[in-house]
């Protein structure tokens, strides 16, 4: 008993990048990401010059703590985490005390909480989401399930961790993390920023002097 | 109707089927070979006015082969119809419902989707969850659970 083969048609959204064309062009974090080459070189010579390094450093420190006092996060929920994440931009633990508007748009946006699931179908639109974002631009992992996949790790559908889709700077651990936890998260985020490397690179250690 | 005369009715026009011992307030459980599955469905939604479907799934019995399982409704008497219908080993072709239930046609494509039934008579049979270039049906017993599929694990 030999079944007839139904003849498929091809569907409509064929035409759009598929996930191999996503792998080919995300399968490691660009090199020009938060960093411009130009600008670097740039910076590199200010910083390279003779009593340049205090122009560049006080530059660095002055800029990290603008990007750190306004992180704008995209809204973007993707399962039950998202409800702790709109509790935590809610008015009881309200982040924007650190800066933090939550914006629906992500060409505003500097940070991508990724709350949630992520299953193949929608890991290239994460990635296309993530990449409309601006630089300087960071990603927290909330939850066990943008972690490393969480219970749904066997899963047929499910990626083990977002972090193969995207880089991650935060990983928030929790099923779902409370609002506290993601706020930990969050200021450990501004910390990180507060540390980030744009503006050339900082002055070594003398270890003559330290 | 009552759910006794629709028993009676479906050994009366069926005899190849085999309907399970009642249980008080269940379905009536029916399992008709393949080849009665379209004509049984269509006796079902004209003579037992079953004419709500409810849902169409399947079943991975390994070496037993497939089944097909569908819940038809009759919302006026009352009456739930769960019709099976044991596919054999190795085959994956089933009659299609959907010229008969118009709701059947998403849950066949998911059907096919899941464990790789093809539905003779279907009118456009593709996967409705997975992506399109997906290889292998997750559902089956025999898919194993770590496949790796690229380019995200």
């Amino acid at each position: 008993m030999k079944p007839p083969v139904p003849e498929i048609p091809v569907p409509v959204w064929r035409n759009f990048k598929d996930l191999q064309e996503w792998e080919q062009l995300h399968q490691e974090r660009p090199s020009g990401d938060k960093h411009s080459s130009a600008f670097v070189s740039i910076t590199e010579g200010i910083h390279n010059f003779p009593g340049g390094f205090v122009v560049t450093t006080v530059a660095d420190s002055f800029f990290n703590w603008a990007r750190k006092s306004s992180v704008w996060p995209v809204t973007f929920g993707l399962a039950c985490c998202a409800i702790e994440m709109m509790a935590t931009f809610a008015s009881r633990f309200d982040v924007e005390r650190l800066g933090m508007v939550p914006w629906a748009s992500p060409r505003h946006s500097d940070l991508m909480i990724v709350s949630g699931t992520v299953n193949i179908k929608m890991a290239p639109m994460l990635k296309r989401i993530y990449e409309q974002m601006p630089d300087p631009k960071w990603a927290v992992s909330m939850g066990s399930c943008a972690n490393s996949g969480g219970p749904f790790r066997h899963g047929y559908f499910v990626v083990k961790g977002v972090d193969r889709v995207i880089p991650v700077d935060v990983y928030v651990p929790g099923c779902p993390p409370p609002p506290e936890s993601l706020l930990n998260g969050l200021l450990l985020l501004q910390d990180q920023i507060s540390h980030f490397r744009r503006t050339g690179k900082r002055a070594e250690p003398n270890p003559k002097v330290d | 109707m009552t759910l006794d005369q629709a028993r009676t009715l479906i050994s009366q026009r069926f005899a190849t089927a085999q309907v399970e011992p009642a249980v008080a307030g269940g379905p009536i459980v029916a399992t008709v070979p393949p080849d009665q599955w379209t004509p049984f469905a269509q006796f079902a939604k004209n003579d037992l006015h079953c004419r709500f479907f409810s849902f169409l799934s399947a079943v991975d019995w390994k070496e037993q082969g497939l089944e097909v399982v569908a819940r038809l409704d009759n919302v006026d008497d009352r009456i739930g119809l769960m019709m099976k219908t044991k596919l054999g080993p190795g085959v994956s072709a089933c009659p299609s419902i959907t010229p008969i239930f118009r709701g059947a046609d998403w849950m066949e494509r998911e059907a096919y989707d899941m464990f790789g039934i093809r539905f003779e008579g279907h009118p456009d049979l593709r996967r409705i969850l997975l992506t399109d270039d997906w290889v292998g049906h997750p559902l089956l017993k025999s898919y194993a659970v770590d496949t790796p599929h690229p380019p995200y694990r």
